[in-house]
């Protein structure tokens, strides 16, 4: 029996086109098989945003809208607002969903808005190569900190899940890692609740999921996930912040 | 029936009765009517009203919505239309069909809250990136406030493509009667919408080409659209321009002072006429031309520092005078001061010299 091996029916054949090593990949995994899991397929609507994984329309084996930077979260709320008994997530960079929308990922918190948002913190812009992120870290180099984050000029990294979970808006706020295979366990279940609430019609649900970009952080994939771990963590706590009992 | 109803409350019913039962919005004046309007009527039949945090979240609702399926409206004036001028490319780059509403109101900047026609060129010439084009229509009255607001969700689901309705803060606030259109039933069905993929194959509401040569191809149909639209959709009035000596061009609100101009005129002898664009985009320019046929003197008259005269220029080629008379900031050209151009360029053996914008 090798089944739980199989490519979850959600995601479709399409290779990926992201870098070797990069964990975009492990994420796409989780939520197509949290949307096999939950036999949401044919009626889930999923938002493709900005960054590395904008081609994410060509992956979800479900339909799929492509929205402009950072307005994935006002795509979604027009389409769950017209159509409430589907699923509706989108799937969000920390560039698209931290920086250029952040009205939008707030405002649809605070509404409540009935939508699941899958928020890839790799701590820079992966996609328009490397620069640097409101998630990014002190003292980290990006192109455009080159010699390092520095609070003089650049403050201090957003923590998007804490700054959620002021609001009454959102009943399911988690922040999971897929740096090594007990996490990405975890993270699958996170995954997997916050989609169980949006179908229980309960409200606003987010999973931010720590990820590496070896590319753009110039080290071999391995380094980065202990990078990860060693660098990210601190800052990012990992955590179900907010949950539904 | 007749009722009496602001331009900016009919042209929300009207919507209504088209089958739209979606709207985002952002208060601003000269249009908030709309949005309470709709805030108070959208729940009456079962749609979805949504106050958004900004008019960038609301043109991106209205992404969603519109690539739902749904019949969606939104509205705005200046410096919203602006904001969404980013979502108004996405929307026509993935040919999603829906209205937008710009009730205009005196710029730049924040300008200032009475009419105006100042977004002319940002409103035909597109406002937002790339090589893409929005259907404009421009009503004159709180009858066609309403009536357009029907035809504006027709044609942007024939051709799936935003339609703008262009009015200004008279049309919007003033209160005339009108025929309220009738409840429309049966929408156009949508084989492209994503509304889940059960039992067909998954469906994708996208505007990234990364290859060159494909998105080439996607610009290519646009314009091969676009060109069908400009060959079927062109809209005008023409008010005695039979026999004019004199043309005035205008849209709108100004149209409706032009009109009183040239009868005005013509009782003092002055052969005027008036030709009236509805659709400012696709505009009329052949019949511009026929309707200028006779005319030695061309007066264009605009709340705006000299922009629709440009197309007014295009069209005629050089082949007569053109004037323009304007007045910006939310002052409204009066009567008598256009009568005034036009017995000077209409008037025999006159100098012709009109004000500079
Ligand atoms: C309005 C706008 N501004 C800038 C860009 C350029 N851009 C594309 S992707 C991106 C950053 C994406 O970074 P992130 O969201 O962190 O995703 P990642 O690539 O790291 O997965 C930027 C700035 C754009 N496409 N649109
Ligand atoms: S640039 Fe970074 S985030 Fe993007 S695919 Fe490569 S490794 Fe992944």
């Amino acid at each position: 029996m090798s089944s739980t091996f199989a490519p979850p029916e959600a995601l479709t054949k399409v290779p990926f086109h992201y870098c070797p090593g990069c964990t975009h990949g492990i994420i796409h995994r989780l939520v197509g098989e949290a949307i096999d899991r939950l036999s949401i397929r044919e009626r889930t609507i999923g938002v493709a945003s900005v960054g590395c994984s904008v081609l994410a329309y060509n992956y979800f084996n479900v339909d799929m809208q492509q929205a402009a930077h950072g307005r994935a979260p006002a795509v979604a709320t027009g389409i769950k607002r017209v159509l409430p008994d589907r699923v509706v997530f989108t799937y969000q960079g920390d560039g698209d969903l931290a920086s250029i929308g952040l009205a939008e990922l707030v405002h649809a918190a605070a509404r409540g808005e009935r939508i699941t948002v899958i928020f890839v913190n790799n701590a820079n812009y992966g996609m328009t190569g490397g620069q640097m992120a409101p998630t990014t870290l002190l003292g980290q180099i990006t192109t455009t900190t080159p010699s390092g984050r520095a609070v003089k000029e650049a403050g201090y990294p957003l923590r998007v899940v804490e700054m959620l979970a002021t609001l009454e808006g959102p009943v399911y706020l988690a922040r999971v890692s897929v740096h090594d295979p007990a996490n990405v366990i975890r993270a699958r279940r996170a995954i997997i609740k916050a989609f169980e609430v949006q179908l229980q019609d309960l409200g606003f649900a987010l999973v931010e999921v720590l990820s590496i970009c070896p590319t753009n952080w110039g080290k071999k994939p391995v380094e980065a996930l202990s990078w990860l771990k060693e660098h990210m963590l601190p800052v990012f706590p990992l955590g179900e912040f907010r949950a539904v009992s | 029936m007749k009722v009496l109803m602001k331009g900016n409350e009919a042209l929300a019913e009207a919507a209504v009765r088209a089958g739209c039962r979606c709207f985002f919005g952002y208060p601003i004046t000269p249009q908030t009517e709309l949005l309470e309007y709709l805030a108070r009527r959208l729940p009456e039949v079962g749609g979805v009203f949504l106050q958004a945090e900004s008019e960038v979240a609301a043109i991106n609702m209205v992404y969603g919505a519109a690539g739902a399926g749904a019949r969606v409206l939104t509205s705005s004036s200046g410096p919203g239309i602006s904001l969404k001028q980013e979502g108004i490319s996405y929307l026509a780059a993935a040919e999603l069909p829906c209205v937008i509403v710009n009730i205009m109101r005196g710029g730049p900047g924040l300008g200032g809250i009475q009419p105006s026609q100042a977004d002319y060129f940002q409103a035909t010439r597109g406002g937002g990136h790339g090589d893409y084009r929005v259907i404009v229509l421009a009503p004159a009255s709180v009858q066609e406030m309403a009536d357009l607001a029907v035809l504006a969700f027709e044609l942007a689901d024939a051709y799936r493509n935003p339609v703008m309705i262009l009015g200004d803060g008279i049309l919007g606030q003033m209160m005339e009667p009108l025929e309220l259109p009738p409840f429309k039933e049966d929408l156009p069905a949508r084989e492209w919408a994503t509304d889940g993929c059960r039992g067909r194959a998954r469906r994708i509401i996208n505007s990234l080409y990364l290859d060159a040569e494909e998105l080439e191809r996607h610009n290519l149909r646009l314009q091969e659209k676009y060109r069908r639209i400009a060959e079927r959709e062109v809209r005008w009035e023409e008010y005695l321009t039979g026999d004019a000596q004199v043309l005035v061009v205008a849209f709108g609100t100004c149209a409706r002072i032009a009109r009183a101009t040239v009868k005005a005129a013509r009782s003092e002898g002055i052969r005027a006429g008036l030709f009236r664009p509805i659709t400012l985009w696709p505009y009329p320019y052949r019949q511009l031309q026929a309707a200028a046929a006779s005319a030695r003197a061309v007066l264009v008259v605009e709340m705006n520092a000299g922009q629709m005269v440009e197309d007014v220029r295009l069209a005629l080629e050089g082949r007569v005078p053109v004037h323009f008379y304007g007045r910006t900031g939310g002052m409204v050209p009066a009567s008598g001061a256009v009568l005034q151009e036009l017995r000077r360029i209409g008037g025999v053996g006159r100098v012709q010299h009109v004000r500079p914008a």
